[in-house]
């Protein structure tokens, strides 16, 4: 299977001449920025790739989004604030963590959900093999045991 | 010639699988020992006749055969001889038949090795075994023939792609496969149970080698390709949960909850019907994944089969199979009565927790994966899953199942005494607290999730260790009885012990790629770098020819505390057929840390872009995985399994010992 | 009840191998990205033009100066294969259906682009040219050639991915532009 994987990726135009990732003349001069924008890059996805983020991708496009980023930072952006303009161009897909909304709630969600799901399921299915407390005995029904018991000893 | 031959024993072999699947199957029901013993003929020569096939389709790789449409597709005179093998599964037609070369030797396997299971269970295994192989030999000759012809035949191939003219690419596959077929065997077992209408101890105890060598199989397999990733791609990562990723990783997690439900039904004959869903699923997520992969459906589009033909082909086996399968259990499975008792705190307490999670991370990871194909399709938005999604759902999950792998082992069957097993565990906490007190210390509170990672291992390993040191009541017992109570321990005990052991190794490998350095700089020849406590300083970047590429290499002198230690090669290769150009890093590995170097575009005027990493510990994630699979191996090694089933012998002769 | 629970595996799989199946015979195009502006506003440009047409020199191609009418805008660069393809075709759209057809050069150099131009023959009414990509972005384009079908509001109505087919022309461009270009 990683076979495929990697025969995508290179077959991907974008892909045709890997310089690598971030480029030294992308850096921020403000390693504060900097270290914003490459964190806000790992989240962001690069739409020509095969599941990559921008900060990870040698696309032309990817390095483009990655000085756009910068851009948008430096001009006073809060992270949300850049993220919204790529999202606003390319629609959520750009993101790589999808968007709390109400048709990703089961995406979210879905996971505690299992897990409570299945516990329940668990407990319900061993509670039901615990046996049903005996009735106890009368006098007449233990005195009958204890005879039985006495004839099966060896 | 050879091609037609290898064509016709594939043809061959699709009717000896009709066979296999059918004639043992009724024998099984009618009781009649000559109809069994046919499943096992069968199956043999099914694989040799398999076998041949694939030899014939080697052979016009090794001989270069461009008559062969696959051959030129994907080969070339030029390529080193172990690339023009590996050629042979590097596309979708050839990789189909290196499956279907499992396949057949899992069912030649069974019927080789399982002379210790009764004559009917074996019967239905093979049958089911050969349902599947029909199916996908089917599959080949009807969508996806390597051995066409193509006329005229080309002077030379159109090469393999580049990037797949690796080691660790070329045996990729074979071992991911073997996880993914070998899973299989589980599944013929689970339906065989179904069909039988019973599951019991020796059940278990027959399916549980098979799953643990598909298991340990699909450990390497996914092991090899991660590191495959993060040696090749340039940055040194090695898990993107990227759907192909994500599609052997499935498998894995049902395979490993497989493994531990299946100790339970053997001892204490209960989670019955739990453990066959386990194994039925497990080849059913390796068949998705088939599907997935191969069907062009995921925002995974690949270079081989993306073709709707093939994708409907393999949807329809999915259908039959699984469908089959879920169909069977959902009217067989409520009659399998459960056994034992048990309360909550206890060894099988322990492995149901175990199970409960690693479900339910296998479907975060189902969900994750499938989200987005599930909302293109029912026209909504467009949204991608990407490693913000899963390291916020799988890793939490992951949590409790280590905190839980120290403890488990510690309890006893039926009901234990959970305080006298965390007491047990006190240098356990002690050690871990230690861990995460000096990770807080040197790391500062920064990465404080990876220092409890690391944390968390800590306990992992000390779990594993105090627990062996139970077992053995050292420092209890004079060292010589200890000893003598370790080398009297059983296999499977030493397996668990190394393979537990591994995932802590792997956990902390993991955790600490948190505290990796990065320096990225465009250097012209004689400009450093400095990274890590080491000066990196490039001499020169030379042109270098190879088989069947041209390369820059970029010699990178390091040093540290001013002493030359080592010289770095990384390079930038160009494949003259191709036209790509991939990186060749260079990686200083030790137990300790990696040196990771990486070339980028530049020249000498301009300077080269020069990446380089300090991964601590990074090598620990394959080294814990190598581990995890050889306490599998350790395990099957448990003369246990060699065990076979009471024949009929008079009373007073001892029946399967314990 | 108890049996319900044995039957849910088989419900679940059966739902979802109806996706898969749906998936498979719809035959999307997983990598396809719909337009995230689709019926917005088109973005804000104001480009260099590329060829000055007999215009004063410094005239640009702007997004304001298309408003009013129904615009076919085609990004096209000299490097990009596909856009030589469906070249042919943009020229019988501009000479033979009347379409008013704006092309933008994205990260082309201007002479190459002109060169493109003069050998293949210039369908466009007006063309810009983006040299850093970013109107491209601001459009939400990720590969040449893109096509846009905008409305006299400056909306955007529709975008086609990849090279223009006959095909595409036929059954889904010129039917949307006769339904803009009605009053």
């Amino acid at each position: 299977m990683r076979t495929l994987l990697l025969l995508l990726l290179l077959m991907s135009p974008a892909l045709m001449s890997p310089a690598l990732a971030v480029q030294p003349d992308e850096r921020l001069a403000d390693p504060a920025l900097e270290t914003r924008a490459r964190t806000l890059s790992r989240e962001l996805r690069c739409v020509v790739c095969q599941n990559e983020s921008i900060d990870e991708s040698n696309a032309p496009l990817a390095r483009d989004l990655r000085i756009l980023l910068r851009q948008r930072l430096t001009a006073g952006d809060s992270d949300a604030q850049a993220s919204a303009f790529l999202v606003a161009r390319y629609g959520d897909f750009v993101l790589l963590r999808p968007p709390l909304r109400a048709d990703t709630w089961l995406l979210w969600f879905g996971p505690f959900a299992v897990l409570l799901l299945g516990a329940g399921i668990t407990v319900f299915a061993l509670r039901r093999r615990a046996p049903a407390s005996a009735a106890p005995l009368s006098a007449e029904e233990q005195a009958r045991l204890d005879r039985l018991m006495r004839e099966d000893a060896p | 010639m050879f091609i037609e031959l290898g064509h016709f024993a594939l043809t061959l072999a699709l009717f000896l699988a009709l066979i296999q699947a059918v004639v043992p199957l009724v024998g099984a029901s009618r009781r009649l020992a000559g109809w069994m013993a046919v499943g096992r003929s069968a199956a043999l020569a099914h694989f040799a006749l398999v076998a041949l096939s694939f030899a014939a389709l080697t052979h016009a790789y090794v001989t270069s055969d461009f008559s062969v449409a696959n051959v030129v597709q994907n080969s070339h005179s030029a390529k080193p001889m172990l690339y023009k093998i590996s050629g042979v599964w590097g596309n979708h037609e050839g990789s189909m038949l290196l499956w279907v070369l499992i396949l057949a030797l899992c069912g030649a396997a069974v019927a080789v090795f399982g002379t210790n299971l009764p004559r009917e269970l074996r019967a239905r295994v093979l049958a089911v075994q050969g349902m599947v192989a029909t199916g996908f030999v089917l599959f080949i000759l009807v969508t996806s023939n390597p051995f066409a012809r193509v006329f005229p035949a080309p002077l030379d191939g159109q090469g393999l792609n580049p990037v797949l003219q690796d080691p660790g690419l070329a045996f990729h596959p074979p071992f991911l496969y073997l996880g993914y077929v070998g899973s299989s065997v589980a599944f013929a077992f689970a339906v065989a149970a179904l069909i039988e209408g019973r599951v019991d101890a020796a059940w278990a105890r027959w399916v549980r080698p098979w799953a643990l060598v598909s298991w340990c199989a699909l450990t390497v397999g996914i092991a090899l390709g991660s590191w495959w990733a993060y040696y090749t791609l340039g940055w040194g990562g090695w898990w993107f949960w990227d759907p192909v990723e994500n599609a052997s990783l499935l498998p894995w997690l049902s395979g490993t909850a497989l493994i531990h439900s299946a100790i339970v039904v053997e001892r204490r004959d209960t989670l019955k019907s739990w453990t066959i869903l386990l194994a039925i699923l497990s080849f059913s997520l390796a068949l998705m994944g088939t599907f997935l992969v191969r069907s062009g459906v995921l925002s995974s589009v690949h270079a081989f089969a993306v073709d709707p033909a093939r994708g409907s082909f393999i949807l329809g086996l999915l259908v039959l199979a699984i469908g089959g399968a879920l169909t069977l259990y959902a009217v067989r499975a409520p009659a399998l009565q459960g056994g034992g008792l048990f309360a909550p705190i206890s060894r099988e307490g322990a492995l149901v927790l175990n199970n409960l999670l690693l479900a339910t991370a296998t479907v975060t990871v189902l969900l994750g994966t499938l989200y987005p194909l599930f909302m293109d399709a029912i026209g909504g938005a467009k949204i991608s899953v990407g490693p913000p999604f899963f390291n916020r759902t799988f890793t939490p999950l992951m949590v409790p199942v280590l905190v839980a792998m120290a403890v488990g082992p510690l309890l006893g069957w039926k009901r234990a005494d959970l305080s006298a097993a965390l007491q047990r565990l006190w240098v356990g906490f002690a050690f871990a607290a230690a861990i995460v007190l000096i990770g807080l210390y040197i790391g500062g509170f920064t990465p404080v999730l990876a220092i409890l990672g690391l944390g968390l291992a800590a306990w992992t390993a000390a779990g594993v260790v105090g627990e062996w040191a139970e077992r053995v009541r050292l420092f209890r017992l004079p060292l010589r009885d200890s000893w003598r109570r370790a080398r009297g321990l059983p296999r499977a005990s030493y397996g668990m012990s190394v393979a537990h052991f591994g995932v802590a190794v792997l956990v902390a490998g993991v955790a600490a790629s948190a505290f990796e350095q990065e320096r990225i700089e465009t250097l012209r020849p004689g400009e450093h770098i400095a990274i890590a406590g080491y000066d990196l300083a490039l001499r020169e970047v030379r042109r270098v020819p190879g088989p069947n590429f041209v390369a820059d290499e970029a010699v990178i002198e390091v040093r540290r505390n001013g002493v030359v230690i080592d010289e770095m090669l990384p390079q930038r290769r160009l494949f003259t057929v191709q036209r790509q150009s991939t990186a060749l890093t260079a990686i200083r590995t030790s137990l300790v840390a990696d040196l990771y170097l990486a070339l980028g575009e530049g020249d000498d005027q301009t300077g080269w872009t020069v990446r380089a990493y300090h991964k601590p510990i990074v090598s620990w994630i394959w080294l814990g995985a190598v581990i995890m699979a050889l306490g599998g191996v350790v395990s099957l090694t448990d003369r246990r399994w060699r065990v076979g089933v009471a024949a009929r012998k008079p009373a007073g002769v001892p029946a399967a010992a314990e | 009840m108890r049996r319900l629970i044995f039957l849910l595996p088989l419900l679940l799989f059966a739902a979802l191998a109806g996706y898969f199946a749906f998936a498979l015979i719809s035959g999307r195009d997983p990598r396809e990205l719909p337009s995230a502006l689709l019926d917005k506003p088109a973005p804000d440009f104001d480009l260099p033009s590329l060829l000055p047409l007999g215009l004063t020199e410094g005239q640009r191609l702007s997004l304001a100066g298309l408003k009013g009418q129904v615009v076919v805008l085609n990004v096209f660069a000299s490097w990009c294969a596909p856009c030589r393809v469906e070249h042919p075709l943009l020229l019988r759209l501009a000479r033979q259906d009347k379409v008013h057809l704006v092309g933008i050069a994205y990260k082309d150099r201007p002479e190459d682009s002109r060169r493109f131009l003069a050998e293949l023959g210039n369908p466009y009414r007006a063309t810009g040219i983006d040299r850093d990509g970013r109107t491209g972005i601001d459009f939400g384009l990720y590969g040449v050639p893109e096509t846009y079908v905008i409305d006299r509001q400056g909306h955007i109505r529709k975008r086609f991915v990849g090279p223009l087919s006959a095909t595409l022309i036929d059954r889904e461009l010129l039917p949307l532009l006769r339904q803009l270009e009605r009053p």
